[in-house]
């Protein structure tokens, strides 16, 4: 039993912990909440779910699909709605992001109609493996494997690479960076792009995993995935992994011990409660003040 | 007489008006806490839910007038801001607006699971009996909202809240009490934010949880960046576009959600400081009678 959830709840968290890394890496380098995030998960859920329908693309083909399709999508939302606010106060952005979620969700809505819409039976074909007295399934194993592969990919790009290292540079200094050479434009881009992508491939497996894809899905998940990357400290990519799969685990364990009803503000007590004793998150770093 | 001239008004038209009016209240609550003291709160929905449901359970429980509802309902609201407010105001910046939206979210989930607030099916409320008809009392209460805020501006108090809002060290070396200030202007704040709830529930009749939730917030705080951060004409005239523009945007039907997102990105692009912010009207006026020749000096307030 104990088992059983702590697989389902690591599922359901480093789904939590894809999309997290998003707000958290867009947050580190220009100080915002990217609110359009959850609305490009649900992006993504949705190409990722005609991909199998209608062209019958394999799984990891119609998953990688989505995620060039939102990189694009991030980039273009970066260009139009959050480029030209790059100076001005961090609420404007805010809006402006939020201006851009109740677009792209009400596009949803129109071209895809209002209900629910599930995977096909053949995309991915699951059956059960038991481990113990634990049944895992392998769509299960799907989830958490894809989630490390791109975790691990993530953590190669940003500590081994070039752009990794400019992107690392213009969170710790914005300005110093662009005057050392960085291009911050770039670099920024990349940003939303990596982000974009995380979040596609969480929308596919989530679609995935509850069956259903809908125009209104990316909300909630945006915002259990924001306070995930509040909850391991905004900013901090270990951290926000780890806020995922925390509150994954803590919420599937508040279901199984009978709080179904308070399903959605089990993640949030948890935040508040740990924000009470930690300010800036788990990992977050302590913010000095200059006088 | 007051009641005939009210039901001349074309009811549907006299809607948007009480939108716009319970809209200016909320827009002004919020905008003491967001614009005048610089506390982004994610979560003020919860406050209006709160002043909902205290105001519609005094009124069905124990039928208490309406105007005792209105301000009681307004005094519970404020006690439990102030409540939650003295351990989660120490956090800054996005840590307390993102523990404003998970309190939000704890208050519409708890609601929808209380037995006193029925659930899931939400409560209905009976039209109070008053000599004023409703759409009158939501116009005094959104100008008695606009002059108590011009009074909380311009007091000391305001004048505090705003050294917070520009610089919380230097205003804590000049001797202010930080904390005390946070959870007076929250309390205010939430104060107004009940009272619309109140003024919601007893218009509409009816009240669901789920009517409180993150996108109401986002709602109220759109009005204020829109209208400009901190301005009290902004936050008005915030509150009037967005509550009249979802029923103006009608006729476009399906496609209203989609311009209604595409014109806050737009209006953010070109205005953003929202579309009266750093506008002075008094010296605008000024200007305009010719008593404050152009290159007067300015203080401040009037250059930020």
């Amino acid at each position: 039993m104990f088992l059983q959830q702590l697989i389902n709840g690591i599922a359901l968290g480093s789904t939590y912990a894809l999309i997290a890394l998003g707000y958290t890496m867009v947050y580190g380098i220009i100080a915002l909440i990217n609110f359009a995030h959850g609305e490009i998960f649900m992006a993504g859920a949705f190409v990722g779910l005609l991909m199998v329908g209608v062209f019958k693309l394999n799984i990891f083909l119609a998953m990688a699909c989505a995620m060039i399709f939102c990189m694009v999508m991030g980039v273009v939302i970066e260009f139009i709605a959050y480029r030209p606010l790059r100076k001005s106060s961090r609420l404007s952005a805010f809006i402006s992001a939020i201006g851009v979620s109740t677009f792209l969700s009400s596009l949803a809505l129109m071209v895809f109609g209002a209900n629910a819409k599930g995977f096909p039976d053949q995309a991915f074909p699951s059956h059960q493996i038991s481990i113990g007295d634990a049944d895992i399934s392998t769509l299960q194993l799907l989830i958490i494997g894809v989630s490390a592969v791109l975790m691990i990919g993530l953590e190669f790009i940003v500590q081994k690479t070039k752009v990794g290292k400019a992107m690392r540079a213009t969170s710790e200094d914005y300005n110093t960076a662009a005057l050392m050479g960085v291009n911050v434009n770039f670099v920024i881009s990349f940003t939303f792009a990596l982000g974009s992508a995380l979040a596609a491939a969480g929308g596919v497996l989530v679609g995935m995993l509850f069956n259903a894809v809908s125009f209104n899905m990316g909300l909630m998940a945006g915002l259990k995935a924001f306070a995930a990357a509040v909850l391991g400290g905004i900013g901090s990519i270990p951290g926000a992994m780890l806020g995922g799969l925390l509150l994954g685990v803590t919420e599937v364990f508040g279901v199984a011990i009978g709080y179904s009803s308070y399903r959605d503000a089990i993640a949030f007590a948890i935040l508040v409660l740990v924000l009470l004793v930690r300010p800036t998150g788990l990992l977050g770093r302590k913010i000095l003040k200059k006088v | 007489m007051l009641y005939g001239f009210v039901n001349s008004i074309d009811p549907y038209f006299l809607q948007i008006l009480v939108n716009i009016g319970i809209g200016i209240t909320l827009a002004l609550g919020l905008n003491i806490i967001t614009g005048l003291t610089g506390q982004l709160s994610l979560g003020h929905a919860a406050f209006m839910s709160v002043g909902a449901f205290a105001g519609a359970l005094l009124t069905l429980k124990t039928g208490s007038p309406f105007y005792l509802t209105l301000v009681l309902s307004g005094l519970f609201t404020a006690a439990v801001a102030a409540l939650i407010g003295w351990p989660i105001l120490r956090l800054t910046g996005d840590y307390l607006a993102i523990c404003t939206l998970g309190f939000a979210e704890i208050v519409k989930v708890v609601f929808l699971n209380l037995e006193i607030t029925n659930k899931a099916l939400g409560l209905t409320v009976p039209p109070p009996q008053t000599a004023l008809p409703m759409p009158v009392i939501v116009l005094i209460v959104a100008i008695l909202t606009i002059i108590a805020s011009t009074f909380i501006q311009n007091s000391r108090f305001g004048r505090a809240l705003k050294a917070i809002r520009d610089d919380e060290i230097a205003a804590e070396s000049m001797g202010i009490n930080i904390a005390r200030y946070k959870i007076q202007a929250f309390a205010v704040s939430a104060f107004m934010a009940g009272t619309g709830g109140c003024l919601y529930a007893h218009f509409l009749g009816y009240i669901n949880p789920s009517d409180f939730g993150f996108l109401k917030s986002v709602d109220m705080l759109s009005m204020v960046v829109l209208g400009g951060l901190g301005s009290i004409p902004g936050a008005v005239f915030g509150a009037s576009l967005l509550s009249a523009a979802p029923e103006v945007l009608r006729f476009m039907s399906q496609y209203r959600m989609l311009v209604y997102g595409a014109l806050m990105v737009f209006l953010m692009v070109f205005r953003p400081n929202g579309l009266l912010g750093g506008v002075n009207f008094t010296d605008l006026v000024l200007r305009k009678l010719g008593v404050r020749p152009r290159g007067a000096v300015r203080t401040l307030e009037e250059k930020h």
